[in-house]
Formats: C-alpha cells, sequence, structure tokens
C-alpha cells in the first residue's frame, strides 16, 4: 500500500514539474483577458444587428414575441408603394452623387499624391475632408439655410449636391491611399519609357489605381444611402429617401415592417462595405479613414 | 529626320541607329556621348537648400560601362535621375552629342533606366512590360513583337512572357526590367543599384551579365552602386563621389593604385593613412599605403617606421596585423602564417610604388 | 507646369467643398445674428438675441429673466460626449492592442470586424437597442420569462440608454486611429522596453502611451465632436424627454421655427470642434516631431 502512494506521490510530483517546464514561453504579444474583453466588445458590437435581422423573419406582429419564421414583413414593404418611391429617391440620389464624388475625388487624389508640395497644400486637404469632423446637425442645417437664402428648391438635385460634399472625403480617402502605396515609381518608369502624361494615366495610374476608385465609389455610395440627419433637414415633400421615410415609420412605433425595411438596409450597406474593404484591404483604408483627421487638425 | 524601325528600310537601319532619336553621327567607341558640365543642384532655397551636387565635371564615352561610386547621400543617384531627366540641375548643363538636354522631359531623351526595385508594372505582363516604350513609340505591331522576342531571349525569358512580374523571382524580375529598358535601343541605358536587392551569388551571376550584355548590345552602361568590389569588377571607369562633389575619376586600376585623396583611398579597398611626421617627413601629408604591400623588413635592414604588434589574426592566406607605430595604427597583410605576440616590436617596409603622397 | 495641373485637378474638389460647406457655414453664422420669421427663416435688423436667448427669457413686461434651461442642455450635451469618450477610450484601447498582436490574417478580419458598423446606417444600428431596450424588448421579455421580474425594468429613454447607444455608434472612430498609431509602433521598442526589464503595466505607460497619443487624440476628437452634436440617439434612445443639443438645434428648424437660435447653436457647436482641433493638433504631435 505504501508503495502505492509512494507511486502515486512520484507521478504527481512528475507532472507538475512537467506543467511548470510547459509554461507558456515569454511572448508580449499574449496578453491573457484581452481576447475574451475583444470577443465581448465584438458582441457588443453585432448581437444587436443580429437581433434586428432575426426579428424580421418573425411570423408574430408583436415584434419581439417569436412565433414562428416568415417572409410575409417583407412582402409587406416591397408592396407599400411609399416604400418604392423612397427606395428609388435613395438610390438614384445615391448613384448621381457617387458618379459626381468620385469623379471630384480622383482628381484631388491625383493632385495630393502626385501634385507634390504646393504652399496651401495643408489647408486643402484639411478642406476637403472637413466633411468628416463636421458633426452632421451643423452640416444638415447649414446646408439647409444656404439652399433658403439662395432660394435653390429642386427637391432630388438639393439632395445630390448635398450628398456629394460629404461623399467627396470618403470617396477620396481609399483612392488617395492606394496612390500613396503605389509610389510615383511606375509612372517615373513610364516617363522613362517615352509615355506622354496622357497616356500614362490611361495606361499605368489608371489601372493601378481602379481598385482605389471602385473602394471609393462604393464607399460613397453606401455614405449616401445611410445619410438620415441631411436628407431629413433637407429633402423636401417628393423627395424623401428611404431612412427618413423609416424614420417617420419608427417615430409610429415598433412595427415588423420596420424590422424588415431596416434588415434589408442594413444588409445591403454590410455587403457593400465588405466588398470595398476586400478590393482595398481594410488596413488600407481604416488607416486612410484615421489619417484623414489629423490632417483636418494640422491645418487649424 | 527621326528614323525609326517601321519605316520601309527600318530592319537594318535600326540596328545601327538607335530608335526615334536624331544622331550625329554614328557613335564610335572614344567619343564623348554624355558631358556633364558645372553641373550643381540645391533642394529647396538656392542660398540656403542642401547642396545636393556641386561643380561636378564628367565626360563618359561612348561603349562605355561607366559607374558613378560612393555613399549613400553623395548625389550619385541625383546625377542619374538627371542624366534620364527626372531633376534639372540649378545650374550647368547636361550635353548628348554636344547638344544640352538638361531641359528635356524623359520622354525626348534616348535615354532608359533599370529602377532600383524595378518599377515593373503589376498589372502588365512580362511581355507588355517591354513592349511599353515602344508602343508609346508607336512602334508597328510587327515590330514590336519582334523587338521584345529579341530582348527576351537576350534575357533568356522567353517562356516567361506571359507571367506577371509577382511571379517572378527577383533575379527574373531584374532581367524583365534590363529588357525593358534595352528595347527602345537607348543611347545610354542608367542602372539604379540594379544588383542591390539581390542575394549575394546571384548579384556574382548578374554583375557578369550585366557585362555580357553591355559587351553584346553595345551600349554605354552607367551605373550607380555604394559596393565598391561592384565598381571595380564591372567598370571600364569610373567615378568616386562624395558629399555631393567628384573625387576622382578613373579606371578601376587608377583609382585604386593612385588615389588622389584620404576619401579615395580609404573608400576603395582598405589603405592605411600614415602622418607625415610618423615617417620623418613634412608634416602637412598624409602617407597612403595598401595593407597588402606592407612588408616585415628583414634583419639588417633599415625599415620604414618601427611599431608594437597589439593584435595577430590569422586569415588562411594570410595574417592580419594590427600595429601602433606612434599615434598611427597599421594594418598589414602579410603573406601565410605569422607566428607574432602581442607588444613585440617590428620594422615595416614598402616599396616605393605602394606608397601615394595625399595632401587631403 | 506641373503645379498648374495640380491646382486644376484640385480646383473641383476644393470649390464644392468650399461652396457647398464653408460658405453655407458662414451664412449660418450670420443668421444666427438676424431675428426670427414667423414662417421660418429670418429678417433684419442684425442683433445678438439668438445669444442672449441662450440664458435668458423674455418676461411678458418684456424684461429679461435668467433662465438656466438651455444652459443645463448644453451642459449635459457635454457631459455625455465627454463620458461617451471615456468609456470609447478604455473599451477601444484594449481591442485595438489586442488586435495589433495578432497574425496579419488574424488583424485583418478584426479590423474588418470593427470597421464594418461604421458603415451600417446609424438610424437602423440605434433602432436595434430599441428592439433590445424597450418595455416589450428582448432583456425585459427574458428577465419576465424567467421571473427574476414582473414588471419591465425602465431600461430605454434615459441618459444610460442615450450613453450606450453614442459609444455603440462611435466606438470604431476611437479604435480604429488608435490602432493605425499602434500598428506603426516598431514592435523592437516594445521588446527592448521588455529587455530592459519593464513589466506589462510600466510598458504601457512609459512606451505605448506616449507612442499611441497621437491616435488616441485623433480618436478622441473623432468620437466627441460627432457626439456632441448626436441627434439620433437622444431622439430614439431617450424619448425626447432628454432634449441635448443635436435635437435642441433641429427643433429650431422644424417645430420651433427659430432659424437665428438654431444657427446660434450650430455655431457654438462648431466652435466646440474647432477647439478640440486645437487641441488634438496641440497634443497629438508625434513625439517625433516634438523633439
Amino acid at each position: 500500500m505504501s508503495a502505492a502512494t509512494n507511486a502515486s506521490h512520484a507521478i504527481h510530483a512528475k507532472s507538475a514539474e512537467a506543467k511548470r517546464r510547459r509554461r507558456r514561453p515569454f511572448d508580449w504579444r499574449h496578453n491573457p483577458g484581452f481576447g475574451p474583453f475583444t470577443l465581448l466588445v465584438m458582441l457588443f458590437l453585432y448581437t444587436p444587428l443580429v437581433v434586428l435581422v432575426i426579428f424580421a423573419f418573425n411570423a408574430n406582429r408583436l415584434v419581439t414575441i417569436w412565433s414562428g419564421f416568415s417572409f410575409k414583413w417583407f412582402v409587406s414593404v416591397a408592396n407599400n408603394g411609399d416604400i418604392r418611391h423612397a427606395a428609388y429617391i435613395s438610390v438614384l440620389v445615391g448613384v448621381l452623387a457617387t458618379i459626381c464624388s468620385t469623379a471630384i475625388a480622383i482628381a484631388a487624389a491625383l493632385g495630393f499624391e502626385r501634385g507634390g508640395w504646393f504652399r496651401g497644400r495643408g489647408s486643402a486637404i484639411g478642406l476637403v475632408t472637413m466633411p468628416l469632423v463636421v458633426p452632421e446637425i451643423v452640416t444638415a442645417i447649414t446646408t439647409l439655410i444656404f439652399f433658403s437664402a439662395i432660394g435653390f428648391h429642386s427637391g432630388v438635385l438639393n439632395l445630390v449636391i448635398a450628398h456629394t460634399v460629404f461623399c467627396i472625403p470618403f470617396a477620396m480617402l481609399p483612392i488617395q491611399a492606394r496612390l500613396n502605396t503605389l509610389g510615383a515609381g511606375y509612372e517615373e518608369a513610364a516617363r522613362d519609357l517615352y509615355g506622354s502624361e496622357w497616356r500614362i494615366f490611361l495606361r499605368i495610374t489608371l489601372p493601378l489605381m481602379s481598385p482605389g476608385i471602385m473602394a471609393g465609389a462604393i464607399l460613397a455610395f453606401v455614405t449616401s444611402l445611410d445619410d438620415f440627419l441631411i436628407s431629413f433637414m433637407v429633402s423636401s415633400a417628393g423627395s424623401t429617401t428611404l431612412p427618413v421615410y423609416v424614420y417617420g415609420m419608427m417615430r409610429l412605433g415598433v412595427t415588423p415592417e420596420v424590422n424588415a425595411i431596416s434588415a434589408v438596409l442594413l444588409v445591403i450597406s454590410a455587403a457593400l462595405a465588405l466588398v470595398a474593404f476586400i478590393i482595398s484591404r481594410p488596413s488600407e483604408a481604416a488607416t486612410a479613414a484615421a489619417a484623414g483627421t489629423p490632417q483636418t487638425a494640422a491645418t487649424l | 529626320m527621326v528614323s525609326s524601325p517601321s519605316g520601309a528600310t527600318a530592319p537594318t537601319a535600326a540596328i545601327v541607329m538607335p530608335s526615334a532619336f536624331p544622331v550625329t553621327a554614328p557613335g564610335t567607341q572614344g567619343d564623348r556621348l554624355i558631358e556633364i558640365a558645372g553641373v550643381e543642384k540645391v533642394f529647396g532655397d538656392p542660398n540656403t537648400g542642401h547642396r545636393a551636387l556641386e561643380a561636378i565635371n564628367i565626360s563618359i564615352m561612348e561603349k562605355e560601362f561607366f559607374t558613378l561610386l560612393g555613399p549613400s547621400g553623395c548625389g550619385k543617384t541625383t546625377l542619374l535621375r538627371m542624366i534620364a531627366g527626372f531633376e534639372n540641375p540649378t545650374t550647368g548643363e547636361i550635353r548628348l552629342h554636344g547638344k544640352d538636354v538638361a531641359a528635356l522631359p524623359p520622354r525626348e531623351r534616348p535615354v532608359n533606366m533599370v529602377f532600383q526595385n524595378y518599377a515593373l508594372f503589376p498589372h502588365l505582363t512580362v511581355y507588355q512590360n517591354v513592349a511599353f516604350g515602344l508602343e508609346m513609340l508607336n512602334w508597328k505591331k510587327a515590330d514590336i513583337t519582334a523587338r521584345v522576342d529579341e530582348m527576351l531571349s537576350l534575357v533568356k525569358l522567353s517562356q516567361f512572357r506571359g507571367r506577371k512580374p509577382t511571379q517572378l523571382s527577383g533575379g527574373q524580375q531584374q532581367r524583365v526590367a534590363l529588357a525593358r529598358a534595352l528595347a527602345p535601343r537607348p543611347q545610354v541605358l542608367l542602372l539604379d543599384e540594379p544588383l542591390s536587392a539581390l542575394d549575394l551569388k546571384l548579384r556574382k551571376e548578374m554583375q557578369f551579365e550585366l557585362k555580357r550584355l553591355q559587351r553584346e548590345t553595345g551600349i554605354t552602361f552607367v551605373l550607380v552602386t555604394h559596393d565598391q568590389e561592384e565598381a571595380l569588377a564591372m567598370s571600364d571607369r569610373l567615378a568616386v563621389m562624395n558629399t555631393g562633389r567628384v573625387q576622382q575619376v578613373g579606371t578601376p586600376e587608377e583609382v585604386y593604385d593612385q588615389p588622389r585623396n584620404r576619401f579615395v583611398a580609404d573608400f576603395i579597398g582598405e589603405a592605411n593613412l600614415i602622418h607625415g611626421a610618423t615617417l620623418g617627413r613634412n608634416a602637412d601629408v598624409m602617407v597612403a599605403v595598401r595593407p597588402e604591400r606592407i612588408e616585415l623588413t628583414m634583419p639588417g635592414f633599415q625599415p620604414r617606421i618601427r611599431g608594437v604588434v597589439e593584435a595577430a589574426t590569422f586569415l588562411g592566406s594570410d595574417t592580419l596585423l594590427e600595429i601602433r607605430a606612434g599615434e598611427d595604427r597599421l594594418r598589414a597583410r602579410i603573406r601565410g602564417a605569422v607566428r607574432l605576440e602581442p607588444g613585440t616590436n617590428v620594422g615595416l617596409s614598402w616599396p616605393d610604388d605602394a606608397e601615394r603622397l595625399l595632401a587631403d | 507646369m506641373r503645379f498648374r495641373t495640380t491646382g486644376f485637378l484640385l480646383l473641383p474638389a476644393v470649390a464644392v467643398i468650399f461652396i457647398f460647406m464653408a460658405i453655407p457655414m458662414l451664412i449660418s453664422l450670420t443668421y444666427s445674428f438676424l431675428t426670427a420669421n414667423t414662417y421660418g427663416g429670418v429678417t433684419g435688423p442684425l442683433s445678438v438675441g439668438a445669444y442672449i436667448q441662450l440664458l435668458y427669457d423674455q418676461d411678458f413686461d418684456g424684461s429679461l429673466v435668467f433662465m438656466p434651461d438651455y444652459i443645463w442642455i448644453i451642459l449635459r450635451s457635454v457631459y455625455l460626449a465627454v463620458f461617451t469618450t471615456i468609456l470609447s477610450l478604455a473599451v477601444g484601447f484594449p481591442v485595438a492592442w489586442y488586435i495589433v498582436c495578432q497574425s496579419a490574417n488574424r488583424r485583418k478580419v478584426l479590423l474588418t470586424l470593427v470597421t464594418l458598423p461604421f458603415w451600417i446606417n446609424t438610424l437602423i444600428r440605434t433602432y436595434c437597442w430599441i428592439l433590445i431596450l424597450r418595455d416589450e424588448g428582448l432583456i425585459n421579455n427574458f428577465l419576465k420569462w424567467t421571473g427574476l421580474i414582473t414588471h419591465p425594468l425602465p431600461l430605454l429613454y434615459n441618459q444610460g440608454a442615450i450613453l450606450l447607444g453614442l459609444v455603440y455608434t462611435f466606438l470604431p472612430f476611437m479604435v480604429l486611429p488608435i490602432y493605425a498609431t499602434l500598428e506603426r509602433l516598431d514592435p523592437r521598442l516594445i521588446e527592448a522596453a521588455y529587455d530592459l526589464y519593464a513589466n506589462r503595466v510600466q510598458l504601457f505607460r512609459r512606451v505605448v502611451w506616449p507612442l499611441t497619443k497621437p491616435g488616441v487624440a485623433a480618436g478622441t476628437v473623432l468620437v466627441f465632436a460627432p457626439a456632441l452634436g448626436a441627434f439620433l440617439q437622444p431622439d430614439l434612445l431617450g424619448g425626447g424627454k432628454q432634449l441635448l443639443i443635436g435635437s435642441l438645434i433641429e427643433m429650431q428648424f422644424t417645430s420651433s421655427r427659430n432659424w437665428p437660435f438654431g444657427a446660434a447653436l450650430a455655431t457654438l457647436v462648431t466652435l466646440a470642434v474647432v477647439a478640440a482641433l486645437v487641441w488634438q493638433n496641440r497634443r497629438g504631435k508625434s513625439v517625433e516631431a516634438q523633439a
């Protein structure tokens, strides 16, 4: 019996020693607790979105009591003429604002990244990225006052102008980031190989920057599609955008239709943004977004 | 007159004439091709700005392999980019066949460049990369195909014509860059540290390869490097540069055996710089002697200098002695194994032709 | 020649934003010094009435009476914005640090996950919380089902709900700039600190924090500025009972029809944001730049 105890003792000691020896080697990248914390933050960010999408499929009219899976609210939303019109306005404004802002952004990104240093470059960057830091409510009411002061009331056109303004920096940053990572070396090589400026732009610069342009255009469209406050202040009776219409529905209460249309908007925005990230690499877009403000601040 | 290989009589003419550019006379070795005269470059404000280049005067001959050698920041790359047309001299002229080209943009200069990291267009195939310059010069399609094929077989990359640059190894990318720059038949090929991205073994191979290409094409090569061994091995002539000035121009032998100043003596190979006073001569001069030319003085002979051994390191074929003589420290490479304890007194000698008197 | 091309390329962007953003802000500033028109809009003459209205109410006999209501609204907005910023920093910094410590592939995925909510409609993201917090919401239903409560807890329509909504909306703005500076941090600096016997806390205080200040400053402004002017979160989650400056401005252009007062409030918000940017510019300079 005593022999057995001794043996078990020995095994015990051995395993303890083994445990000590197997201690995790030092690695500063390993921070206990940070992983679970980040997981909780991710749950915080995504649970509400998942809840919305699930409830959008709830058959019960009493939104938060689950009584089976159903598509009927999506059908009801699709049959709503007002929602269809609002969606049409949103897409129309989004497409037009995307085209205008992306075209302007391509030129601006080329100017900033390939134009070299010039006096006032910092102020110009600050001005162009201004829509990123001015609070939406300020942009919204100043735009409203501006259109009223000049007496310009053209419905959709007002929206297109307002959206183009705040889409420009969102379209520009991925393009600028792309041009920055590419560097000017390729264009220099093309110049050495007898290219004229215009042909270099068409053959080298444009194809190489096209992922940035695609990402910029998508992000501009998503930004336009998502905008509520500015459209809310600027839009008139005939030119209600989808978010503005949905906001009106929300004010009247939580209904399954609101859930359904919100879920649709959510999925569209998320899918488009994902495509933009995949095209442009997320780190580039993120760094660009982060770089935006310090530049703005530096001009003050 | 603009000669172009797309012309009716093109094929034969194109071999002699650089494409698309008027040439005063077909060059032969010995003619001056590039003349850099009184070039100065100031970045920023002309009075207070950074002086990158000062009083540069260099002539580069037809069919020559010329190297700009110097430590980083010496201005060699700026000078190369000036020949290419990416930088403009603040003052001075850059003449090609006697004509000042300093104000011409890159696309009007019959000069092509192999860029430091090759700058191969990542969205184009190997074929399209090599064809790029020819397309820009509006060559005919058939001529482009022929020329690109010729170039790809010259650099032995014919089977890779359809690949993208990212699918190639570093050495292959480098050969594409060479083919691309040579395709438009430039009068001068500029190479900006072309071997620095390659590992040692590949670098040795490419040195040989570059010499072969230069011989076969008969084009003037201007190479920029900070590697003195590379410069000595490859160049017909070289210019040693430091702090924006040319220190010496000459053949590798001249620069190695007859350095004009302390910088050159020290930068090219290894040199002992001994104060004139230590040798009992004029205190203003320095005497430069290569370590391999120093010998231990035979007993009974008068040494040039006496010193104390501080360390002796056996290196296989040689022994490296570190010797203190007065306030100078000397390094001597003695053939074979020499057993000398630290603290031993020795006498050192060298032949008359091994020393150079340097004023600065 | 090159400069002319550059100017030509920048002209459209600069012109569009100058005309449709900078000029409107100047016009609004002018409007804040005019008098309200009953139909919405403004009339002359110039007056500082809108700014006086912030502090005083006009009595029936025309005398001014001190009225702190608006001051309370402004203070509440500032306090909530500051609290949002602090909470976002406390949550965002560890997340950014964790992401930086991961392998390149996992970094990409995590970064995408943090960035993605930014591109989803704020209106909808805020609405999600109504589903969860309201009396018949997910949490109250769950608690009733477990029998812990019989009457629903008042989770919605209070300051806590607004704060939650603000942190939820603006958290990515804090994580991204901090991540961007951490990513540029040379890992050898961290290894050098550990090599010189620093522990985790000392590493953070003496090396990581000083070097990431620019990112923190950028994140602070990116969270503080929009949180100060927030409209949707107080409106939907505060239920209109907890008035904040954003909703107050909106009201001046919809129900109250007092444009000069709205413009004056917007001017105040803009000044606060400019002050925050100036602060960021002072604090946010990288250590190298200071040296």
